[in-house]
C-alpha cells in the first residue's frame, strides 16, 4: 500500500471518531425508569434514548440510590451508588431479545436491568421507591438527566411467552376438533411395524413358553414417555392375559411399578382372566442406574424370555440392556423418545418405535377414534410447524438480503423468555 | 366407590395439571414458591413409596428362597448385602466418615457400590463394540450408508485419523451439524408435539388408562 493509500484508510477509519468527538454531550434524553415487566420481581429496567455522541469515546453511567416518598421534585443524589458503566455503543432495548408486543421503546434503545448481583450489593427490593440516574460522561465532561423513581414488583403474567401459550391453545384446539371428527369418520394409520410386531412377540413367547420382559424405563410418572410405557403395557398385558403368558416388568421407581400394577390388574380383569394376574410381575429392583442394569440383565440370562420390550426413557442403560437381550435370542422391541439413545436401540433391536411413535403406540394398539383422532391433531401440528420452519426461514433470508425488519412475523415463532 | 377410584383422581389430574401448565407462564414469587412446594411434596411421596419398592423387593426375593427357586442363592446374596449395608449404616448414623476416618459404611460404598458401578459403566465400550460390528455390516444400501457415515465420523473424531484423511474433519463436521441435528430436531419436535398431546388427553380425561383400565 502506497503512503497516500495508508494516509486515506487512516482518514476513513479516525473519520467516525472525529464526528463523534465532535458531537456536543448531551443528557440522556425520553430516559424512564420502571418496573422490569414479566419477571419475578426485584428489578428495575432504565431506557433512553440513543443520541449523537454515542460511540467508543463516550460511557454511561447508572446510578441508583433508595428514594423516599414522592415530593414533586427531582430526587436527591446523595447517598447514590455506580452500579453500571459501559460504553455508550451497547446494551441496546434488541440485545434483551423481548418480542415486539412487550416492548415500550423502539429497538433501538439504550436499556439497563437494574437487579441482583450487578455492582449493586443486594439489588434493589420489591415495595421500596428507588431513584435512578443516568449520566453520559466524555473524558472529564458529564451530562446527567433528572432523576427518576419507580418501584419493582414482581409479575403475575410473562408476556414474553403469550405466542407460546397462543400455540399450546390452539394445538390443544386442534387436538380436541380432530378427535371429534375422528369419532364421526374413520382416519387412516400408516402401518408401523414394530407395533405390528408386538403380537407376533407374544405369540413367540407363548409358543416357546418362556416369559415376555416389559420395561418403562429411566422416568418416573411425571415424565410423559413413562406414562405411554405404562398405557403400552395395558394394552400388552390384556394379549398376554388372553394367552396366558408370563410377564415381567421390573422397575426403577416404586411409584411407577404401583401404577403399573393396578394396569396391569385391570388389563388381566379386561382380558376375562382376573385369576392370571401375579402381583409379583410388576416388581421393584432398584433406583440406582447401574444396579438396575446388572440385576434386570442377570434376568434375562436366566430367566431367556423370548420378548424383550424397552419403552420410555433411556440412558447409558440402553445399550448393556438391549445387547444383552440380543445375545439371548429374544424378539426385541423398543419406543423411546430419547433421541441420544435411538442409535443404540435401532442398531440391537429388532424393531424401534421412533420418538412419537411412542406416543402413538396406544392409539395404534386400541384403535379407539379417540387416541386415532390426538393422532391426526399432532399431525396437523406437525404441518403447521413445517410451515412456520419455511415460512420463518423464508423471511429470516429476506431480511439479511434486503434489511427489511421481519421481526413482526419471526418473534411470533420464538421461544422468548 | 366409583368416585374414589374415577372422578376423584380425574378432578386432581384436571386441577393440578392446569394449574401447573400455567404456573410457567407465572413468574410471581408465589407461583415459584407453589412450584418448590410441590416438587417437595413429590419427594416426600417419593420417600413413602420406596417402602412400597423395598417391601416389593423382600417379597420376591423371599419367595424365591422359600421354594428354592433356581439362583435363589442370588436372593440370599441380595438380603446379605441389603440388610448389611442398611445396618452399618445406622452405625454409623449414615456418615461416611468420621474424623477423616472411612467408616465401615463409606467403605462399602467407595470400595463395593463405586467400582461395581464403574464396572458396569466400563462394559459398555465392549457392548458398543459388538453392536457396531453388527450394525455396520454392510448387508443393505441403508446399512453401507450407515457403515460410511460412521467411518468418516470415526475418522474425523480422532487425530490420527484426520492426519490420514484430512477432508474426513469437515465432513464430520457436516454430518453431525447439519444431517445429525436436522434428524434430532425433526424427532424432537414429533416427540414435543406427542408429549404436549399426550399431556392435554391426560389432563382432560381422555386418557385414563394409566388409572388402571381405559372404561369406566
Amino acid at each position: 500500500m502506497t503512503a497516500t493509500g495508508r494516509t486515506m484508510l487512516a482518514f476513513a477509519l479516525l473519520a467516525p471518531l472525529a464526528a463523534q468527538a465532535g458531537e456536543r454531550l448531551a443528557p440522556p434524553q425520553e430516559l424512564q425508569v420502571f418496573d422490569t415487566p414479566n419477571d419475578g420481581g426485584n428489578s428495575l429496567t432504565v431506557t433512553w434514548a440513543p443520541a449523537p455522541h454515542d460511540g467508543p469515546g463516550t460511557r454511561y453511567l447508572v446510578m441508583v440510590g433508595e428514594a423516599g416518598p414522592p415530593t414533586g421534585t427531582s430526587p436527591s443524589l446523595a447517598g447514590m451508588t455506580v452500579i453500571a458503566d459501559f460504553p455508550s455503543d451497547s446494551h441496546y432495548v434488541r440485545d434483551a431479545r423481548t418480542p415486539w408486543w412487550s416492548r415500550s421503546v423502539p429497538k433501538t434503545h439504550h436499556q439497563y436491568e437494574i437487579k441482583r448481583g450487578r455492582g449493586n450489593g443486594n439489588g434493589v427490593k420489591d415495595g421500596t421507591s428507588y431513584a435512578v440516574v443516568v449520566s453520559a460522561v466524555r473524558g472529564h465532561e458529564s451530562m446527567m438527566a433528572p432523576a427518576l423513581q419507580s418501584v419493582p414488583q414482581p409479575n403475575w403474567f410473562n408476556w414474553n411467552e403469550l405466542n407460546n401459550l397462543a400455540i399450546v391453545v390452539l394445538f390443544g384446539l386442534v387436538v380436541f376438533g380432530s378427535i371429534q371428527v375422528a369419532r364421526k369418520r374413520e382416519i387412516f394409520l400408516r402401518r408401523i411395524a414394530g407395533l405390528d410386531a408386538v403380537d407376533e412377540a407374544i405369540g413367540r413367547s407363548t409358543e416357546l413358553g418362556k416369559p415376555i420382559l416389559y420395561l418403562t424405563g429411566a422416568g418416573d410418572m411425571s415424565e410423559p414417555s413413562t406414562i405411554a410405557a405404562a398405557v403400552i403395557l395395558g394394552r400388552v398385558a390384556k394379549r398376554v392375559a388372553a394367552y396366558e403368558t408370563e410377564l415381567m416388568v421390573p422397575h426403577r421407581d416404586p411409584i411407577v411399578m404401583a401404577v403399573c400394577q393396578e394396569i396391569t390388574k385391570q388389563s388381566y380383569l379386561e382380558a376375562g382372566k382376573p385369576d392370571a394376574f401375579k402381583e409379583d410381575s410388576n416388581f421393584f429392583i432398584t433406583t440406582d442406574q447401574f444396579s438396575y442394569t446388572a440385576a434386570v440383565d442377570g434376568i434375562m440370562l436366566r430367566k431367556k424370555p423370548a420378548a424383550n420390550f424397552f419403552m420410555g426413557s433411556y440412558f447409558a442403560e440402553s445399550l448393556l440392556l438391549t445387547e444383552t437381550g440380543a445375545s439371548t435370542g429374544a424378539i426385541q422391541i423398543a419406543g423411546t423418545d430419547s433421541d441420544h439413545q435411538l442409535p443404540f436401540f435401532v442398531t440391537t433391536c429388532d424393531y424401534t418405535l421412533i420418538g412419537e411413535e411412542l406416543y402413538a403406540a396406544s392409539a395404534y394398539l386400541s384403535r379407539e377414534p379417540v387416541q386415532l383422532g390426538t393422532l391426526r391433531g399432532q399431525d396437523i401440528g406437525k404441518a403447521v410447524v413445517l410451515g412456520m420452519l419455511g415460512i420463518g426461514t423464508a423471511l429470516a433470508t429476506l431480511s439479511v438480503m434486503t434489511g427489511l425488519d421481519v421481526s413482526i412475523v419471526l418473534d411470533l415463532f420464538k421461544d422468548l423468555k | 366407590m366409583n368416585f374414589f377410584r374415577r372422578r376423584l383422581p380425574l378432578l386432581i389430574t384436571f386441577v393440578t395439571g392446569v394449574l401447573f401448565a400455567l404456573q410457567y407462564y407465572v413468574p410471581h414469587p408465589v407461583s415459584e414458591s407453589m412450584l418448590t412446594s410441590v416438587t417437595k411434596w413429590l419427594q416426600i411421596i417419593g420417600g413413602f413409596a420406596l417402602v412400597l419398592g423395598v417391601t416389593s423387593l423382600f417379597h420376591l426375593h423371599a419367595v424365591k428362597i422359600r421354594r428354592k427357586e433356581p439362583g435363589w442363592g442370588y436372593s440370599f446374596v441380595l438380603y446379605a448385602g441389603m440388610i448389611g449395608t442398611i445396618a452399618v449404616g445406622l452405625w454409623h448414623n449414615g456418615k461416611e466418615t468420621v474424623d477423616n476416618v472411612t467408616t465401615a459404611f463409606g467403605w462399602i460404598y467407595n470400595f463395593m457400590m463405586v467400582p461395581l458401578q464403574g464396572t458396569m459403566f466400563a462394559i459398555l465400550a465392549f457392548f458398543i463394540a459388538s453392536a457396531a460390528y453388527r450394525s455396520f455390516r454392510a448387508r443393505s444400501p441403508e446399512a453401507a450408508v450407515l457403515l460410511i457415515a460412521a467411518i468418516i465420523v470415526m475418522m474425523g473424531r480422532v487425530p490420527l485419523g484426520e492426519h490420514l484423511i484430512p477432508l474426513s474433519g469437515d465432513l464430520t463436521q457436516w454430518i453431525l451439524n447439519v444431517l445429525n441435528a436436522s434428524v434430532r430436531r425433526a424427532i424432537l419436535i414429533g416427540v414435543s408435539l406427542g408429549a404436549i398431546a399426550l399431556s392435554l388427553k391426560i389432563i382432560f380425561g381422555v386418557e385414563r388408562a394409566y388409572l388402571g383400565g381405559g372404561k369406566e
